[in-house]
């Protein structure tokens, strides 16, 4: 534990810490630029000089790592001076541009400039300027605010994984570029907005759009995936101008995907504002109690058996408690949350979480990845398994579809077969599995969503046992949902009653003519065109999939637009506060659903307030009020031992831009879409 | 005054051949396996006690910086060759590997025989063509002989040696920015701590020495390090090669004793200043980055490391570059801080930006187009990148620019003056 004196105050550190953060633990502040907690040192921007004794000349405290008996001075004349001396020459060749730069507000230069400067100019030559450069319909640039500090360069190729950005050029003539003036091919690419201290790279979508200041921030949780990204939301007014990272050093560290960022500008189009019933096949606008009435004319006197009702991937837990007590008042047993046909068991909970934990990759030393493909899926969570990855003695096998992920993953074979040889100890990567420590798999929805999703899940179950996955203090079997409100429902139970309909039955069921009412909130993926027979109530918050076979439309509210609760794939429950308000007439879900249960059925849902309804949720679920835990799961029976099939394992994710009606809503996502096919496909500019 | 018996480079002007027959002549490749077997340590501290110091610029000791490497590491160890003689006016090594590269082959083996290094890579300058070939050829018979590769020289030591060519930057003479380079990446110069002697060329331990330094090594070991370190003052022992260059009758490439005094240097060896020691105005006394001498001091200054610090100025690589008065010293040093903002790499701000800064202060300078108070505002942005950088580049650029200022100030405000007084009178 070296002891270093700081401007005269002692401190420990750890061994391998670095002058830098000493002074951060000693609470001294050291200006930077180049410098990034998570990245790796670069020392180029010369910004966090300080005054060491017994060296003749400063020394880069980023760089310097922490010594016994160092004695550092951060305040004195030389430090001053040097700190102003490095903050103009970064002026002299930055253009005077904040008035129209967009990182106004939330400058490092500026900040620093302000703190750390000389407070005037001396430069009198030409200042250099630099040709922008393409990066893809997320990145801006401007680069000729750049100011070299090479971050972006260091996250895509350390992080993100995409060794896409470089610097040509010598000297003053250095430039940042991808060169070959294309789309930065990562879905973690934005990211790189945030880590850029100036107004070189900022937002395309959110270009001129806003000031700092005059954005209203809110703590919230992202849905966009089942990670459960912690976000901030950034509105002005009333509506949503863009969505950053919040720290959470378990989840989603200080990064989160281009899908969470930017499927925010999708709120503002194809949204449900007003109830709607459908007369004689065309759309009416009507008032809430009008719509209430219509359905309760048509659930009136039907059979609890002949209804059904489907949670979709965006419902937080309290539209799912709420509606699940609506539908059980009514008599129904057919429920269902799994709405991508996955064979999830919900007997035992640690049988579909991510049970490692996110943090928990950390500590593994082999992963075997079953039918799931974490890059588009969950990319916050493929950029921790590269993280460790990197760090060596990591060993990630695939079975599935053969993808990219960024990191050496061994691909094992496409599906049930080579699964069963791994299970049976005959494939190679049996011997790595046994030979691990802290073994891990992660199972993915493309094993589940077929008709032997049971046995496939027994057999992963058995892969878990049998290799050592489940132990104390260790438990390396992982479900990798792609649904934000999926884990939230199976913890409630919203899952067929006793006698009841899963989603495939539900689907058969409506196609027959035996379900005749179905209640769907929120479900606008896969093939619903079963749902064109029964009389179906839509709740939810876009004009998609789900309306088209919808007979009355109830618009709900977004996840900006309430305070809601999440359970992330890993089981930790994070809750969200509201940052605007919905539009329109559109309303908050549950308060549809109790409103509606003052119409149909026996007795009105028993809670008037949120805070009601959560001690209701708890009652259910007691975790579900425990916000930011992770309780491990006790260990249980899940899946059915069976034949399994022969075709392999696709992922769910066909496009990862537009996987829900926000994304599909949105115009960055689709821009999105097209870059990445035209890089992957060579678009010639004369397709289609 | 060196003694022709105490020259150690006596093929520098080529005029016997540079083959393996007539090197060994020379006495190049005499019994090396006695060299070898008399161990790592004692081949250490021979060159300690010679005081040879480091020949690439920075004047480093040599022995101290052998012994920096680890006795006992798993990873292998390998000594690098600074063949990149970027520095302007130096022209030393590219003598030495055309004429002379056995030495220099041999002083590999041996060097690298005392740091525990299984090869050695000379990072030979792009530009020197011919004289890779020349070297490469002189590899080649050494490997023919059984000098080095397995078993070199019969001693059981298992040694390889091979050439790499650069491609034109000066940067890439910086002894981090050349393992970069060697390593196939953008030659930029890395933070130190870590030091190559513990992460060095492929993250293993290196040693970087400048091929003069390596190549007078088996000549100091034949002949003892005591008769090295009688030659020159206490701290500035043994022979030098000069590059002298310029306003001078005979510009040429001389070795002679450390310490001579530089009018000597000058008149005995280069045939004297063009119109005489009187036309002379200044001399820069170690390459392009040390600050220059005006003739008052070159009058008396002595040719070595302490002497010429003591003026604030440097030895350099002793590349003498002569300029009489018919210079135009700004314009001079204006082309110096060009080179400099050139060749910077553009890694660390204050040698990126301050470089081109400098330099175009310099260009208004030389037509006198500032004011006069911009002197000492280029004075203080010289001290604002001093110091400050990654690797030495920076003060590389500072330091002639102090030179000139603090010895030819007058004249520079005289052209400022001078061209106030045009513009006045123009209007």
């Amino acid at each position: 534990m070296p002891t270093l004196t700081i401007d005269g105050k002692e401190v420990s550190v750890e061994p391998g810490m670095t002058v830098l953060q000493a002074c951060e633990a000693a609470g001294v502040e050291i200006p930077r630029f180049c410098y990034h907690e998570r990245l790796s040192i670069a020392g180029n921007c010369r910004m966090c000089l300080v005054e060491m004794e017994k060296s003749p000349k400063p020394v880069a405290s980023c760089a310097m790592p922490a010594g016994d008996g160092m004695v550092i001075h951060t305040n004195t004349p030389k430090v001053k001076k040097a700190r102003e001396g490095v903050m103009e020459f970064l002026l002299i060749n930055h253009p005077l541009d904040c008035p129209i730069c967009d990182q106004g507000g939330e400058c490092d230069l500026q900040d620093q400039t302000m703190a750390y400067g000389r407070g005037s100019s001396r430069y009198d030559e030409n200042k250099r300027a630099v040709e922008e450069k393409y990066m893809g319909p997320l990145i801006k640039t401007f680069m000729t605010r750049c100011i070299h500090c090479t971050r972006c360069i260091r996250f895509a190729d350390e992080v993100a994984g995409v060794p896409d950005l470089g610097a040509t050029g010598r000297g003053e003539n250095m430039e940042i570029t991808t060169y070959l003036q294309k789309t930065l091919a990562s879905e973690m690419s934005a990211n790189v907005i945030d880590l850029c201290p100036v107004g070189a790279l900022t937002s395309k979508p959110y270009a001129f759009e806003a000031r700092p200041w005059e954005l209203s921030k809110t703590e919230s949780v992202d849905v966009m995936d089942a990670v459960g990204s912690n976000i901030r939301v950034d509105a002005r007014g009333q509506e949503v101008m863009r969505v950053l990272p919040r720290l959470h050093e378990d989840v989603n560290e200080e990064w989160i995907s281009d899908k969470t960022r930017y499927a925010c500008d999708g709120l503002r189009y194809r949204r449900l504002d007003r109830p709607y019933i459908k007369v004689r096949g065309k759309w009416q606008e009507a008032e809430w109690t009008e719509a209430f009435q219509h359905i309760a004319k048509k659930l009136k006197g039907m059979d609890g058996s002949k209804m059904a009702a489907l949670a979709g991937d965006l419902m937080e837990t309290e539209a799912v408690k709420a509606l699940k007590d609506l539908m059980t008042g009514l008599g129904s047993p057919n429920l269902d949350c799994r709405v991508d046909g996955a064979r999830i068991d919900p007997r035992s909970r640690a049988g579909y979480l991510f049970n490692t934990t996110i943090a928990g990759i950390e500590e593994a030393d082999a992963c075997l990845i079953i039918g799931a493909n974490p890059r588009h899926e969950a990319p916050i969570i493929n950029t921790r398994l590269r993280k460790r990855f990197g760090r060596g003695g990591f060993k990630v096998g695939v079975v599935g579809q053969p993808v990219n992920l960024t990191y050496g993953a061994e691909y094992l074979g496409a599906g049930p077969a080579t699964l069963t040889e791994i299970a049976e100890g005959k494939n190679a990567f049996s011997k790595i599995l046994k030979g691990a420590e802290r073994p891990m798999l992660i199972i993915g929805q493309g094993a589940l969503a077929r008709a032997d999703g049971p046995a496939i899940l027994a057999l992963a179950r058995q892969i878990a046992e049998d290799f050592g996955m489940v132990k104390e203090g260790w438990n390396g079997f992982n479900m990798l949902h792609t649904a934000a409100g999926r884990v939230g429902a199976l913890d409630l139970g919203f899952v067929p009653g006793k006698g009841g309909r899963d989603f495939t039955a539900i689907l058969e069921g409506a196609a027959s003519g035996d379900i005749e009412f179905v209640f769907n909130m929120g479900v606008d993926e896969g093939d619903l065109s079963a749902l064109d027979k029964p009389f179906v109530v839509y709740m939810g918050t876009h004009g998609d999939q789900g309306v088209t076979y919808a007979d009355v439309i109830l618009p709900g509210a977004a996840y900006t637009e309430l305070s809601g609760t999440w359970v992330s794939t890993e089981g930790r429950v994070q809750r969200s506060l509201r940052s605007v308000q919905p539009p329109g007439d559109a309303r908050e879900n549950w308060t549809i659903l109790r409103a509606l249960s003052e119409f149909v059925g026996e007795e009105k849902l028993p809670y008037d307030t949120l805070g009601a309804l959560r001690q209701a949720m708890a009652a259910d679920a007691a975790h579900l009020n425990v916000i930011d835990q992770v309780a491990p799961a006790e260990w249980g029976t899940f899946g059915k031992a069976g034949k399994v099939a022969d075709d392999g394992f696709t992922s769910p994710i066909g496009d990862f831009y537009k996987t829900n009606p926000i994304a599909r809503a949105s115009r960055t996502m689709e821009e999105c879409s097209v870059a990445m096919r035209a890089d992957s496909e060579g678009a010639t500019g004369t397709n289609g | 005054m060196l003694a022709d018996k105490d020259r150690i480079f006596t093929n520098l002007y080529g005029t016997e051949h540079w083959g393996l027959e007539a090197a060994k002549k020379r006495g190049d490749w005499d019994n090396t396996k006695a060299l070898l077997e008399k161990g790592a340590d004692w081949i250490i501290s021979e060159v300690k006690e010679s005081g040879l110091r480091g020949r690439g610029g920075a004047g480093f000791p040599t022995g101290l910086k052998w012994s920096f490497m680890p006795k006992d590491d798993p990873r292998p160890s390998y000594l690098v060759v600074n063949a990149d003689e970027g520095e302007p006016g130096t022209c030393k090594d590219r003598d030495m590997m055309r004429h002379d590269p056995h030495k220099l082959i041999e002083g590999c083996l041996i060097a690298g025989f005392a740091m525990k290094a299984v090869a050695a890579y000379i990072y030979i300058r792009g530009e020197f063509y011919r004289e890779a070939e020349a070297l490469q050829a002189a590899i080649d018979e050494a490997y023919e002989a059984g000098l080095i590769g397995k078993n070199a020289c019969k001693s059981g030591y298992d040694f390889d040696v091979y050439v790499h060519r650069g491609a034109g930057a000066y940067i890439c003479g910086e002894e981090t920015a050349l393992i970069e380079s060697l390593e196939g990446k953008k030659g930029q110069p890395r933070l130190k701590p870590p030091f190559p002697a513990n992460v060095g060329v492929f993250g293993c331990p290196t040693t970087v020495n400048n091929v003069e330094s390596i190549a007078v090594v088996p000549t100091i070991l034949r002949r003892g390090g005591a008769w090295f370190a009688g030659l020159g003052r206490p701290n500035n022992t043994g022979t030098k090669v000069f590059c002298i260059s310029g306003h001078v009758n005979n510009p040429c490439n001389v070795e002679e004793e450390m310490g001579i005094p530089l009018k000597e240097l000058i008149e005995k060896h280069a045939g004297g200043v063009t119109g005489g020691w009187d036309n002379l105005l200044a001399i820069i006394p170690g390459g392009s980055s040390v600050p220059l001498l005006p003739k008052s001091i070159c009058d008396t200054v002595l040719m070595d490391f302490d002497s010429l610090k003591a003026e604030k100025s440097g030895l350099g690589t002793a590349a003498v570059i002569v300029m009489d008065k018919s210079t135009d010293v700004v314009k001079a040093i204006a082309r110096l801080s060009e080179f400099y903002k050139h060749e910077s790499c553009g890694q660390c701000t204050p040698c990126r930006e301050g470089t081109g800064w400098m330099w175009r202060v310099m260009e208004r300078l030389v037509k006198g187009e500032a004011e006069v108070e911009e002197i000492d505002m280029l004075l203080d942005v010289s001290y604002q990148i001093e110091g400050h950088t990654i690797c030495a580049l920076g003060d590389a650029a500072a330091w002639p620019i102090q030179g000139l200022i603090r010895h030819f100030r007058p004249e520079i405000e005289r052209r400022i003056v001078h061209r106030g007084e045009k513009r006045t009178v123009a209007a």
